[in-house]
C-alpha cells in the first residue's frame, strides 16, 4: 500500500471522527477515518453525496477540528489554517470585484506575504495557464474553465506542500472538465504537490490518482482502498485523458462502481 | 457569406431595426415629457377657469417670478438660496451619518451574531415605528438645529442597518470558506470578502436613504427651523401664500432629482467594475 511505505506520511488522520450538534440531535458525519498519505502521492477519496467526503478535507484543511482523533500534517498536528495546505473548492468562487491577477494573490495578500513577490508569481503561473493576456481582466469576463484555472493559480500562489481539491471540475461541461483534469493532474504532478481529491465521479477518480479511497454512507468510514496502477502504459503513470483509454481502466471503474452500491431511485 | 456582409456594412435589416430602436426611445422621452407638460397646463388652467381655487394651488406661472423674488434677503426673510443650502446641507449631514452609522452597526451585528439575535426585534419594531411621532420630542431634547439632523438620522438609520446587515448575509458563504483556507482572519473577512462584496447592497441603502433623509429635514424643519423649505413650506401655507408654497416644493423636487442623478452616475462608474 502506497504511502504506507518508508517515508513518513505527509498527511495522516488517526481515527478521526466528526459529529455536528443541532437542536435536533448529534449527527456522525465521519467515524474512525484513518488514512495517510505519502509526500508526492495523489490520492482520491470518493463515496456517495453527504458521506462526509467535503468535511474530510475541511479537517485537513484545518477550518473545521474533529470530535475525536487526530489529523496531521508533517507529523505536526492541525490546529487551523496551514500555509502548507492549499484548498480548492467546488467552485472558482472568484471575486467579482477583483480582476484576475487580484483574485489570484489574494491568499498571498491574507497571509501577509511579500506581494510583489507574490504578484511576480501568480503572473507567472497565470501565464503558464494560457491567462498571460488577462491579467487585468474581471472574472466575468472569463469561461468556465478559465476561472477555474485562474482559481488553480490562486491555490497555488502561496506554494502549498498539499492540494486539497472538492470536485473542482463540478461545475463545468464535460469536455472542459477532461481537458482542465489533464491539465491540474501535470501540473500538480510537475510540481511534486501531495494532493487529494474528492469526488463522486468513479471516472475522474481513476483517471487522476493512484490510489482510491472509498468512503461508506454516513456516517462516513474508510471501507475500501484500491491501488490505481497502469502497467500497458510502461513505467509512467498516464495522463488522465490516456488513462480512460487503458486497458486496466475499465475493471477499476467496475471494481468501485460496485462498492459505492449505487442505485437509481425511481 | 458573413464576410461579405461584413464588407458591406450592417445589413438594410439591421439598420431598419436601429432607426425602430430609436424612434422607440424617442417616442418614451416625449411621452415623459407630454406628461409634463399636460400636468403643468392643467395646473395653470383650471384655477384660470375656477375649477379650483386659485387660493389653494397658485399657478406654475407664479414659480419663477416668485423665485427671483425671493432671490433678495428681507429683514424678515432670507434668501430663497440660504434656504435651499440649509435643507441640502442637513439633508447630506443626515444621509452621510445613516450611511457611516449604519455600516458600522451592521458589522457589530456580523460581527456578533449574538448581539443581532438580541438586537433583531427591536430593530425591526424600530424602522417600522413612524418616527415622526418624535419631531416635538427631538425638538425639546436636542434643539432647533440638532433635531433637524436628528430626525433626518432617525428616519433613514434604521432601513440603513437593516438592508446593509442582510448584504453581509448574503454573501456567498464559500466565499468566506475561501478566505478561510488561507488563514484569514475575521477582520480580513470583513474587509476583503463582506464589505468589498456589499457594495451593490451598500448603493440601494444611498438610494433609498437619499429620499429618506430629505424627509427627515423637511419634517424637522416644519416643527423647529427658522431656515430650510420645510420652514417655507410651513410658513408659506399659513399666511396663505401658496406660491412660496409651490416654490419652495417645487425646489425640494429638484434638489431630489439632482440626488438620485449624482447617485446615479455613481452607481454607474462603481458597476463599470464589476
Amino acid at each position: 500500500m502506497p504511502g504506507a511505505g518508508g517515508a513518513s506520511p505527509k498527511v495522516e488522520l488517526r481515527d478521526v471522527g466528526l459529529r455536528y450538534f443541532g437542536l435536533e440531535g448529534e449527527t456522525e458525519a465521519l467515524k474512525g477515518i484513518s488514512l495517510s498519505v505519502a509526500p508526492g502521492e495523489f490520492v482520491a477519496i470518493i463515496g456517495q453525496s453527504g458521506c462526509g467526503k467535503s468535511t474530510l478535507l475541511s479537517l485537513i484543511a484545518g477550518i473545521l477540528q474533529p470530535t475525536e482523533g487526530q489529523v496531521l500534517v508533517d507529523g505536526q498536528a492541525v490546529t487551523g489554517p496551514s500555509r502548507k495546505i492549499g484548498y480548492m473548492l467546488q467552485q472558482d468562487y472568484l471575486f467579482e470585484w477583483r480582476t484576475i491577477l487580484e483574485n489570484a494573490v489574494l491568499g498571498a495578500e491574507i497571509q501577509g506575504a511579500d506581494m510583489r513577490k507574490a504578484r511576480e508569481r501568480a503572473t507567472q503561473l497565470l501565464t503558464r495557464y494560457g491567462l498571460g493576456q488577462f491579467l487585468n481582466h474581471l472574472p466575468r469576463q472569463l469561461s468556465g474553465g478559465m476561472r477555474q484555472r485562474v482559481a488553480l493559480a490562486r491555490t497555488l500562489c502561496t506554494e502549498p506542500d498539499v492540494v486539497l481539491l472538492d470536485e473542482p471540475f463540478s461545475a463545468l461541461d464535460s469536455q472542459t472538465r477532461i481537458a482542465l483534469a489533464d491539465e491540474i493532474t501535470d501540473i500538480l504532478r510537475r510540481e511534486g504537490k501531495t494532493a487529494i481529491l474528492v469526488t463522486h465521479d468513479i471516472g475522474e477518480a481513476v483517471s487522476m490518482s493512484e490510489r482510491v479511497v472509498v468512503l461508506s454512507r454516513r456516517p462516513g468510514r474508510v471501507k475500501t482502498e484500491h491501488a490505481i496502477a497502469f502497467a500497458s502504459a510502461g513505467g509512467t503513470r498516464p495522463a488522465p485523458f490516456a488513462a480512460r483509454n487503458a486497458p486496466e481502466f475499465n475493471g477499476y471503474f467496475n471494481a468501485l462502481w460496485k462498492e459505492l452500491e449505487v442505485h437509481v431511485e425511481g | 457569406m458573413s464576410k461579405a456582409d461584413a464588407a458591406n456594412g450592417p445589413s438594410a435589416r439591421y439598420l431598419e431595426w436601429l432607426r425602430q430602436e430609436r424612434r422607440g426611445r424617442l417616442t418614451v422621452r416625449l411621452a415623459q415629457l407630454g406628461l409634463l407638460v399636460v400636468f403643468l397646463v392643467l395646473w395653470e388652467v383650471l384655477p384660470r377657469l375656477n375649477l379650483i381655487n386659485p387660493l389653494f394651488t397658485s399657478y406654475p406661472s407664479t414659480i419663477w417670478p416668485t423665485f427671483l423674488e425671493m432671490l433678495h434677503a428681507t429683514p424678515q426673510q432670507a434668501s430663497i438660496l440660504a434656504h435651499t443650502w440649509s435643507t441640502v446641507v442637513a439633508t447630506v449631514v443626515g444621509f452621510t451619518a445613516a450611511m457611516v452609522l449604519g455600516v458600522a452597526i451592521a458589522a457589530a451585528l456580523w460581527w456578533w451574531p449574538k448581539l443581532y439575535k438580541v438586537l433583531d426585534p427591536y430593530l425591526v419594531v424600530a424602522n417600522a415605528m413612524p418616527k415622526t411621532a418624535f419631531v416635538p420630542i427631538f425638538y425639546i431634547w436636542l434643539g432647533a438645529t440638532l433635531s433637524i439632523y436628528g430626525m433626518s438620522l432617525a428616519i433613514s438609520l434604521f432601513i440603513t442597518v437593516l438592508m446593509i446587515y442582510s448584504g453581509f448575509q448574503g454573501i456567498d458563504p464559500n466565499k468566506i470558506k475561501l478566505a478561510q483556507t488561507f488563514g484569514a482572519t475575521k477582520g480580513q473577512i470583513l474587509t476583503k470578502v463582506i464589505l468589498p462584496g456589499s457594495v451593490p447592497t451598500l448603493i440601494a441603502a444611498l438610494k433609498v436613504n437619499a429620499g429618506l433623509s430629505l424627509v427627515g429635514v423637511i419634517v424637522g424643519e416644519f416643527q423647529s427651523a427658522t431656515l430650510g423649505l420645510g420652514y417655507l413650506i410651513q410658513y408659506g401655507s399659513q399666511i396663505f401664500k401658496m406660491n412660496i408654497v409651490m416654490t419652495a416644493i417645487t425646489i425640494l423636487a429638484i434638489v431630489s432629482s439632482l440626488m438620485y442623478l449624482a447617485i446615479y452616475w455613481l452607481e454607474t462608474a462603481v458597476m463599470k467594475r464589476r
